[in-house]
């Protein structure tokens, strides 16, 4: 796991992290992001958010993009500052068309386990887009001004 | 090979059995499907399964642990059983009304209540 603060904005944080699935360690990404949040006197509902959604976003990556395939990459980035935290989560998958994504919320989908990812992703981050051909999400939590 | 740990606290009040959980984190895939199958053991045990499941000590759980409570709550109902939920974290709580998911689970404050809703 790579991460830098800039040398000319000490509120700046920076993490890459590129790795097989199985070599991941989602809770230490998840710590790591929470602690510079919370550093930043980001709102405890947006640390919530933030981790959520970084969760969310590496499942998906190993379940869908890479098929579960634990060997395949994942590639996770962030930068946080004192206003927004961005992320970006890829894999080696050919990617998806994000409409085709059946709506969880749809009675005759509420009792299917899966398929609830994306939903939440989008409703806790304030921007979510996912790069053509579907294998990289970028997402961002902008920190509202108190 | 040693048994995995048990990443619930049963408890058997009556005839409904109480589950707590031992992780505040409900996130991780692996210890989810072992929560998963812990659960569904203790119901596939019981004719008539009236299942308690009290969220105090849970912080995060994604969207992985909703499906296990799907399968779950689906497994239950299969044997005409009950299930509750109680002593969610408010930030979760929201979760189920994001996803819409306490149209199909009877949630409730307060454990007593859910307890009294069960016998």
């Amino acid at each position: 796991m790579n991460s830098r603060g800039s040398d000319h904005d000490e509120a700046f944080f920076a993490m890459e992290v590129d790795l097989p699935y199985c070599e991941l360690n989602i809770e230490q990404i998840q710590v790591e992001v929470a602690n510079q949040l919370c550093s930043r006197a980001y709102p405890k509902e947006g640390v919530f958010a933030v981790r959520l959604a970084i969760e969310e976003a590496l499942v998906n990556a190993y379940r869908h993009g890479n098929k579960k395939d634990s060997g395949k990459r994942v590639t996770f980035q962030c930068s946080i500052d004192a206003t927004v935290a961005q992320f970006e989560v890829s894999d080696e998958g050919p990617g998806f068309d994000i409409s085709s994504v059946p709506d969880p919320t749809d009675e005759a989908n509420l009792e299917i386990p899966s398929g609830r990812g994306l939903l939440l992703m989008r409703e806790y981050m304030t921007k979510v887009e996912f790069v053509p051909p579907g294998n990289r999400v970028r997402m961002s939590y902008q920190r509202i001004a108190e | 090979m040693a048994a995995q740990a048990s990443r619930l606290k049963v408890s058997q009040i009556g005839a409904v059995t109480q589950v707590e959980f031992v992780d505040r984190n409900i996130l991780d895939e692996s210890n989810i499907q072992q929560i998963s199958d812990e659960i569904c053991g203790l119901v596939d045990d019981q004719p008539t399964p009236l299942v308690l499941i009290r969220f105090g000590n849970v912080e995060h759980l994604s969207s992985a642990a909703l499906g296990a409570l799907i399968t779950i709550n689906n497994r239950i109902k299969g044997k005409d059983g009950k299930l509750r939920l109680t002593e969610i974290d408010s930030q979760i709580r929201e979760v189920f009304t994001i996803t819409k998911l306490d149209k199909i689970f009877l949630i409730f404050d307060d454990a007593d209540e859910a307890m009294a809703s069960l016998t």
